[in-house]
């Protein structure tokens, strides 16, 4: 297989991986091994959706995210935070706590997120209007999902739409109004997104559909909610007031963008499993009539996240109830038509395919490794128990082919092998001497 | 065509539990196996149709993949019924499926006039009382 050195935010800790088989079984797309008692991701496949940090108990998958410390090496501080962070934090009456908190502790400036996926509504809203799109037009909101995409579903990669996401729109201008506001450089202005999880940390060191990624880095909505925390409750004479849409807002939940860009002919999906059913569906042709598709990796939206800290159906109520103090106008009426071109706001990098599940390039070989992987399932228990350290028998024919393991790495096959072996030892001890 | 791979499904009839799953394993393989994006989507649209006729309108039946170095060939077989007229079914928009089909969101009278436009060679045999027998080629690159 091709070597990538890939940026990933999902990473394991070796001292607390246990071995065991929870996180092999719920990867998508199937990037787990454990060899030698310990977890591998392997690095082309990974779409850093987070899966495995969830279901891991022992907590030995982590996201990799910057510290708060980070916004040290900067002159500037802004921050951008996802709407998600709103949900976090019970009996909260306005988002305006949220924002000075994160000014209490650090940032000059908060810059929402959900403003940016007001301005990212009213594109694709535009986008929606120009004939012969291809059916669905798929959000390109998640990156686990564009990643995804990428291997599992590259021939899907024409229906994704070319607008950026509202963290890199919003990091943009408030990069711009920093500058504009506080007449200082570019470049001594850092930019960070509190994120809600590790695809878009991973989606800012490389990014999909753009050369550079306009945030700085970004900060684990885990990590800060404590510091938060004791600014929560404070009463300030001036309060930040938020600028963002109901609309904007709504991003953080599923079916927000949906709702936003196109409530009438729309499909909003979230869960990593469930987005694969569908997509499965649009591939087979089966979704033609539908105008746009809204996958989420994280069970509810954004607020599912594996960074965040409260439950997400909590959060998701939260949200929608702190959504209500926004505006209500449309991103159509609110979004002036001027900033879908003030801004570069469309792709300028193709998102290319990643095929991570061929078995090689070359088509004839890959046919001759099949058929040797065909050979070997059938002789495999079929148990799927992940003893092996692969998901699945098939999978583990798969790296048996691959040079990876070794039939005997089974320990069904290996129990057969035993007691044939057992049977030769007994007849051996009876045999009379010549 | 000289095949390298060959794999047989069973198909039952009337077993909408399982309907999809062997248009999902093909369409998997294709996708393991290298072959181009969009052969790739024209056999599992039209493997999925076809597998889908299987179960609304046959006795029960099988399907066949070959994937060779020139190309991937489709077969499916059936023990019946048989259809009377091919030149009506093969009509976009005519169906004979069942309530029970429509019920499911099927027989939209699409399954074969998709299952030509996709692939690259179609033939259909069939004969009332005996069965369906409907051959489709797709060229690689």
């Amino acid at each position: 297989m091709e070597q990538h050195n890939r940026y990933h935010s999902v990473r394991l800790d070796k001292t607390r991986c246990k071995g065991c088989t929870n996180c092999l079984k719920h990867c998508p797309t199937e990037a787990i091994r454990v060899r030698g008692g310990r977890a591998h991701i392997i690095d082309e496949r990974c779409i850093d959706c987070g899966e495995c940090i969830r279901i891991c108990e022992y907590h030995a998958k982590i996201a990799i995210t910057d510290d708060l410390s980070a916004i040290h090496g900067f002159p500037h501080a802004v921050a951008i935070p996802a709407p998600s962070l709103y949900g976090q934090f019970k009996g909260l009456k306005s988002i305006s706590p949220v924002l000075d908190a994160l000014k209490a502790i650090g940032f000059e400036e908060v810059f929402e997120v959900a403003r940016g996926a007001d301005i990212v509504s009213r594109a694709i809203h535009e986008k929606l209007r120009e004939p012969g799109l291809p059916k669905p037009l798929i959000s390109s909101a998640c990156p686990a999902v564009v990643r995804l995409i990428q291997v599992r579903f590259p021939d899907l990669i024409p229906n994704v739409v070319d607008i950026r996401q509202p963290m890199e729109v919003a990091a943009m201008i408030a990069r711009q109004e920093f500058c504009r506001k506080h007449g200082c450089a570019p470049e001594d202005v850092g930019v960070f997104f509190i994120t809600p999880c590790p695809a878009k940390m991973t989606a800012i060191r490389s990014p999909l559909g753009q050369e550079k990624s306009a945030c700085d880095g970004a900060i684990s909505m885990m990590e800060i909610y404590g510091q938060l925390l004791p600014h929560i409750n404070r009463i300030l004479a001036n309060p930040t007031k938020p600028t963002a849409t109901y609309y904007g807002v709504r991003w953080a939940v599923s079916s927000g963008e949906a709702s936003a860009v196109c409530p009438d002919n729309s499909l909003s999906v979230d869960g990593i499993h469930n987005v694969i059913r569908v997509l499965e569906e649009i591939e087979n042709n089966k979704l033609n009539d539908l105008v746009f598709f809204e996958g989420n990796a994280c069970m509810g939206g954004c607020v599912g996240g594996p960074l965040n800290f409260e439950n997400n159906y909590v959060a998701k109520n939260a949200v929608r109830k702190l959504a209500q103090e926004c505006s209500p106008q449309h991103p159509v009426e609110n979004v002036p038509v001027s900033m879908m071109t003030k801004y570069p706001l469309y792709f300028d990098h193709p998102i290319e395919p990643n095929p991570a599940m061929k078995l090689d390039d070359n088509l004839i070989v890959a046919m001759q490794k099949m058929e040797r992987i065909n050979q070997l399932v059938e002789d495999l228990p079929g148990y799927d128990c992940g003893s092996c350290g692969s998901p699945t028998c098939r999978t583990f024919a798969e790296d048996i082919v691959g040079g990876f393991c070794g039939e005997m790495d089974c320990i069904h096959k290996l129990k057969d092998q035993l007691k044939v072996m057992a049977q030769q030892m007994v007849e051996l001890a009876q045999t009379k001497r010549e | 065509m000289s095949s390298f791979i060959h794999e047989e499904y069973p198909v039952e009839r009337g077993d909408y539990t399982r309907a999809g799953e062997a248009s999902a394993d093909i369409k998997r393989r294709l996708k393991q196996l290298g072959v181009s994006s969009n052969v790739m989507r024209k056999v599992a649209v039209a493997s999925y149709e076809v597998e889908l006729n299987l179960v609304i309108h046959s006795l029960g039946g099988k399907l066949m993949l070959d994937v060779g170095t020139d190309g991937v060939l489709l077969v499916s077989e059936d023990v019946g019924p048989g259809i009377p007229d091919i030149a009506m079914a093969m009509r976009e928009g005519y169906s004979t499926a069942s309530e029970e089909a429509r019920s499911l969101g099927f027989g939209a009278g699409m399954g074969l006039p998709n299952m030509k436009r996709n692939a690259d060679d179609f033939d259909i045999q069939s004969e009332v009382g005996k069965g369906t027998r409907i051959s489709m080629r797709f060229n690689l690159a």
